[in-house]
Parts: C-alpha cells; sequence; structure tokens
C-alpha cells in the first residue's frame, strides 16, 4: 500500500525576523510537525534544534578524514623509506620518525579538511540543482533578508487546510503553496 | 592585546564601530551584490587590470624564455643557487599568511571585525599561494618534471627522499592551498546562493547558480555548515603555523651559518603575518575608497590591523636581534662573520634598509594619530611589503654568497629576467585580485547580517 503523492510538496510561511521564525518553529515542532525545514539568509541560533535536528555527524566525519591522513601519510613514508627503498644514510635508522613528522601533520589536516568538506555536501545533499522550495518566486528572499519555515506535505498530521491556518496564526508575512 | 585597566574602557568603547549604521539585512545584501552585479565597471578597474594583465604577459614571455633557454638566464649561479626565485617564493607565501590568519584564527578568537576583511583576506591568500608555488617550480630547471616531488608508483622505481625539508615543503604548500581553497569555497557558498538570486541576466544567474551547488540557506544545512567552518578554522590554524615553520626548515636544517638556527620557526611565521597583514592594508585602503566601503571597512579595521602589524613586526625586530645576539654570543667565527658581513659586507646597504623599512618606519604605529591616518597607514603597508621582501634577500642571498671558504666565495646580482619574473607576479597577484574584485563578492555578506546590530537588521522592502 502505497500512499500517492501529494498534490503539493508543502506549505511555506514567511517571516521578517528571525526571532519570529524561531518562535514559529518551536511551536510547529510542539504541534507535532516533524517533516518540517526552516530557510535563512544567516545561521540562526538554535533553529536546528527547535526543528528537532539533534546532532551532526561531520565531527565524526572530520576525526576519520584526520585519522586516516595522518595513517596513510606515515604508512606511506615508513613503507618508502625502509622497506621499499631502504637506504642506508650514516648508519641511521631506516624508520627515522622524527623526520616523518611534517609530512604526517600535513596530511592530517589535508584529509580532515577534505573530509569535512565533503562530508558538509554528501550530508547536505549539495550539489542539489532542483528543489521545490524555488517555486515559490518569494524564496528568492531567502539568501536577502526573509525568514522562511516550510512544513511538508509527507508530514502524518499534514492538512493544507489545517496547516495553512496554523502557519497564519503564527504571524507569518504570508503562506504559499509549494509546488513539486 | 585588550588591555585589562579601567582607564582604558573609555578609549574602546570610544573605538569606531565595526559597520556604519543604520544597515538592513536587505541593504547590506543589495549594497555588497550590486558591485559584482548591476554597478557599472568602472573606468579604474579597466585601467588597473590592464595594467596587471600586461604584466603577467610579461612573466608568460618571461616563463617562456626560461623554459626554452634554461635557467641560466637567471642571476643565479654556484655559491649562489638560490636567487630570486626563493626570495619571492618566501616572499609570497608569507604574504598569504595574513588570509589565513584573519579567516581562522580571529574566527576562533570571536572578532567580529573580521567579517568584512576575511573573503577579501583569503582570496588574497589564495592569489600569494598561487604566485609562491610558481618559483619553486620554475626553479627546478626542468620544470615539466615537476611531478618527480609526488610519491607515485613511478617506473623507475625511486621515492621522494622524505627527510629532506624540500619534500616537507611540497607537502606544506600543496595542503595550504588546498586547505586556503576549501576554506574560501565554503564560505562563499551562502555568498554565491545570494548572486543565484539577485542575478537579472541569465549567465550570471546560471553561473552563480552552478557555484552555489543549489544552497538554499536550510536550517540543518547552516547547522552542518557552521560546525565545519569552525572545524576548517581549528585544523587551518595549526597549518598556517606549520606552513612557515616548514618553509624555515628549508634554511635551517641545513648547516650554513646565517640559516642554521633555530629562532627559524618563530620568527619566519611572525614575519608571515606581519608582511600579510601589510599586503592587506596596502589592497584594501585604495579598493574601501575607490568603492566607497568606508561603513565596512571601517577605522576600526585598520587600527586593528596595524596593531597585530606593530606587534608581529615587534617579534621580528626581537628575532633580528636575537639572531644577532646568538652570532656574537655562539663564539663560533662562522656565525661571527655572517653577522658582519651582513651588515658591513657587499651588500650591507640592504641589511640596514631592512631595519629602516621594517623595523623603525613601523615604529610610527605607536603614535594614535598615526593610526588614525589612512595614508600613512598605505605607506607604512609599503614600507614593510618592501623590508620583508628585503629580508628575505638577505636571508638567502646573504648567507649563501659568503660561506665556510673564501676560494668558494662568490657574489650574486639578479639580470633582467629575474627582475621580469618578480614584477610579472606581482602583475599575476593584481589581474587576479581584480578579476576577484569584480565577478564574486569581496565582502562575507552572510557574515556581514549576521553582525547587523539585532533590533536594526530586520524590516526592509
Amino acid at each position: 500500500m502505497k500512499n500517492a503523492r501529494p498534490a503539493i510538496y508543502g506549505l511555506l510561511a514567511e517571516f521578517e525576523r528571525p526571532e519570529e521564525l524561531l518562535a514559529a518553529a518551536h511551536r510547529a515542532h510542539a504541534a507535532g510537525y516533524r517533516r518540517m525545514d526552516a530557510y535563512t539568509p544567516l545561521p540562526v541560533e538554535g533553529l536546528a534544534e527547535a526543528l528537532g535536528f539533534r546532532h551532526t555527524r561531520i565531527p565524526l566525519v572530520v576525526l576519520l578524514g584526520g585519522l586516516a591522513g595522518c595513517l596513510g601519510g606515515f604508512a606511506l613514508q615508513y613503507w618508502v623509506s625502509a622497506i621499499d627503498y631502504p637506504l642506508n644514510v650514516g648508519g641511521r635508522p631506516l624508520n627515522s620518525w622524527p623526520a616523518f613528522i611534517p609530512v604526517t601533520f600535513e596530511l592530517t589536516v589535508l584529509g580532515a579538511a577534505l573530509a569535512g568538506v565533503l562530508g558538509l555536501l554528501a550530508l547536505n545533499r549539495l550539489p542539489m540543482p532542483y528543489h521545490p522550495v524555488f517555486n515559490v518566486p518569494r524564496f528568492e528572499l531567502a539568501t536577502r533578508n526573509r525568514f522562511f519555515l516550510c512544513i511538508e506535505a509527507a508530514d502524518l498530521g499534514f492538512h493544507r487546510e489545517g496547516t495553512r491556518r496554523f502557519l497564519e496564526g503564527l504571524n507569518a508575512r504570508g503562506v504559499y503553496d509549494v509546488e513539486h | 592585546m585588550a588591555p585589562d585597566g579601567p582607564d582604558r574602557t573609555a578609549e574602546l568603547e570610544a573605538a569606531p564601530p565595526i559597520i556604519g549604521p543604520g544597515y538592513t539585512y536587505a541593504s547590506i545584501t543589495d549594497k555588497i551584490s550590486a558591485l559584482v552585479l548591476t554597478q557599472p565597471t568602472p573606468r579604474w578597474w579597466y585601467v588597473g587590470f590592464g595594467v596587471a594583465f600586461l604584466l603577467v604577459l610579461l612573466l608568460l614571455y618571461a616563463t617562456a624564455y626560461l623554459l626554452t633557454a634554461g635557467i641560466g638566464i637567471w642571476g643565479v649561479n654556484i655559491p649562489v643557487a638560490w636567487g630570486f626565485a626563493i626570495v619571492n617564493f618566501v616572499w609570497w607565501i608569507g604574504i598569504g599568511h595574513a588570509g589565513t590568519l584573519i579567516s581562522a584564527i580571529l574566527l576562533l578568537l570571536r572578532q567580529a571585525w573580521r567579517q568584512s576583511i576575511n573573503r577579501f583576506a583569503e582570496a588574497m591568500t589564495l592569489f600569494a599561494v598561487a604566485c609562491a608555488g610558481l618559483f619553486p617550480l620554475l626553479h627546478l630547471g626542468r620544470p615539466w618534471y615537476f611531478y618527480w616531488l609526488l610519491p607515485y608508483p613511478s617506473t623507475m622505481g625511486i621515492w621522494p627522499q622524505f627527510r629532506s625539508p624540500l619534500v616537507w615543503d611540497v607537502f606544506a604548500v600543496q595542503t595550504y592551498f588546498t586547505v586556503s581553497l576549501l576554506f574560501w569555497y565554503v564560505g562563499l557558498i551562502p555568498d554565491l546562493a545570494t548572486l543565484r538570486d539577485r542575478a537579472r541576466r541569465r549567465l550570471p544567474r546560471f553561473v552563480y547558480g552552478a557555484l552555489a551547488m543549489g544552497w538554499r540557506g536550510s536550517a540543518i544545512h547552516w547547522h552542518r555548515y557552521e560546525m565545519t567552518y569552525l572545524l576548517l578554522a581549528g585544523l587551518a590554524t595549526p597549518l598556517v603555523v606549520s606552513v612557515h615553520t616548514v618553509v624555515s626548515f628549508d634554511f635551517a636544517i641545513s648547516l650554513l651559518p646565517g640559516w642554521h638556527s633555530t629562532i627559524f620557526p618563530p620568527y619566519f611565521v611572525a614575519g608571515a603575518i606581519y608582511s600579510g597583514f601589510a599586503m592587506v592594508m596596502t589592497l584594501v585602503i585604495p579598493l574601501r575608497a575607490l568603492y566607497g566601503l568606508e561603513d565596512f571597512i571601517t577605522m576600526r579595521h585598520l587600527r586593528n590591523m596595524a596593531l597585530i602589524m606593530l606587534a608581529t613586526g615587534l617579534i621580528v625586530a626581537y628575532g633580528y636581534l636575537m639572531e644577532t645576539f646568538m652570532g656574537w654570543y655562539s663564539g663560533n667565527l662562522h656565525e661571527r662573520f655572517v653577522l658582519l658581513n651582513r651588515a658591513f659586507g657587499p651588500y650591507g646597504s640592504l641589511f640596514w634598509l631592512l631595519l629602516l623599512f621594517n623595523v623603525l618606519v613601523p615604529q610610527a604605529l605607536w603614535v594614535a594619530r598615526v593610526r588614525a591616518s589612512v595614508p600613512a597607514l598605505f605607506l607604512i603597508s609599503l614600507s614593510v611589503n618592501v623590508g620583508m621582501w628585503l629580508e628575505r634577500f638577505v636571508i638567502v642571498v646573504v648567507s649563501l654568497h659568503r660561506d665556510f671558504l673564501p676560494s668558494a666565495w662568490g657574489m650574486y646580482a639578479p639580470t633582467r629576467w629575474d627582475w621580469a619574473t618578480l614584477v610579472g607576479s606581482v602583475g599575476l597577484f593584481l589581474a587576479l585580485m581584480f578579476l576577484f574584485v569584480r565577478f564574486l563578492p569581496m565582502i562575507s555578506i552572510f557574515e556581514m547580517r549576521a553582525i547587523l546590530p539585532k533590533a536594526e537588521a530586520g524590516g526592509g522592502a
């Protein structure tokens, strides 16, 4: 049994100020809405938490990238210098680890930074050339001075008229249908 | 640098603001994006870019001749095998360091005044590192074999020597360039989305849209974004210190008197930040006047940068003092000779000029009136740019030209091709900067929105 595709993607409410959006997000979450997202021109503290988003895996991704760079970098130098091409320089140890630290450090940073940026893009599902919210003409202000809350039709509690009335009751400056 | 005493509180409160009054989210967005999207390109831009582009052509010409004739066209020879190429390399890479300092270290220190200059400084870093990278590559002699520096399984069955600081340098500079590029691009994504939504013509809309990758300002995306940005800043901070440390190892790990010194890493890092801030000042002062950005890049920014220059300049001066002291105190014949030769040898005049430009002139920054005078700051920043270049010349050339055996001494003089490459690299740097201010937002729009006073920010059409 598969649900029919909802007629619209969701409803988008426009706010003038970040505090209004934050309050609206809290009330929407309290009213039981879960499939929703907010769109803002600048980071708003506490907004992701208000939408029910608790923690991000970015730090773990960065740690793993850094560890991979660190261990891979050292292993490369060890293998090259001690196993594949051992070169006896004045009887010094082949595994001259202090000399391997600069490159190991640089590759740790490189691995962590690459993992961080690629992880950010992957978790945010970017690049994403098309998204339904862009169908609302007013949405271009989401990168200028307006703050939006979108409750998606896929939410179990979504009701086209009821949700619209709910959003209008939150002091929204306007509520728009989001086409697919 | 913040003073604690109550007597200074009044002065701090009276400090100029970091942004002019009366801006809203809307007006700040419109003003910065208009520079790129709607304002006609000013005439000085064409003139400036044209001159810079001619210098790029000079660089290409000099490089083409270098590739056909070999590095014999430069003044380098034994004993001075590292001439202008390495001087310029160290100079450029040092200039880059201020960008990372502003974007990463000041972010970690929660310095809100960085917001209006970080994008610009990061671009400067990127272009300076690109210019820096040219020089060791051209200096290789056979630059088309540059990939021999990288560890890859080759049919020759050999590998780079990982115990050599020159190989460390390859990794440090490549990592630095890559991380700077990532940091810069991640910072640009929300602003590229702003430009996509503000652009009215198809082509800019498409290009900015493609570069913004569909950024829509989702709260959850912002949450991950801020975390990533913070972690990148945390990674870039030790990285920037490591890069000039590794550059200084190119000298300090050797046994040459004048190079073999444990003070080199901290002294190089301080010098890098010093010269980088000088370059930011040199570029920002004309730009804020030409584009009318005095509300965003205020006297507060110039004053703070001047104070950082003063502080790092003093660290550099301490480095000179300690080098001199240790040269005497070590009792080592060769060290003492290097010292005397540096000040009174054939290149002695350059050493005294270096002290004038790098140590004496910047002391004017102690005076509050000088810090409040834009022309004075501009002249001091130029003085430091020249001084830091001379410092690298003194370190590289003067140490090499007379080492242990008088029979192996020699003199170095740059040829016209050395000069052409140096001037050409300045042209490349400026040309890239001109393109940057024309096509990308030179001030981070979303970070400026975030520093607006809360009460006034909303509203507006």
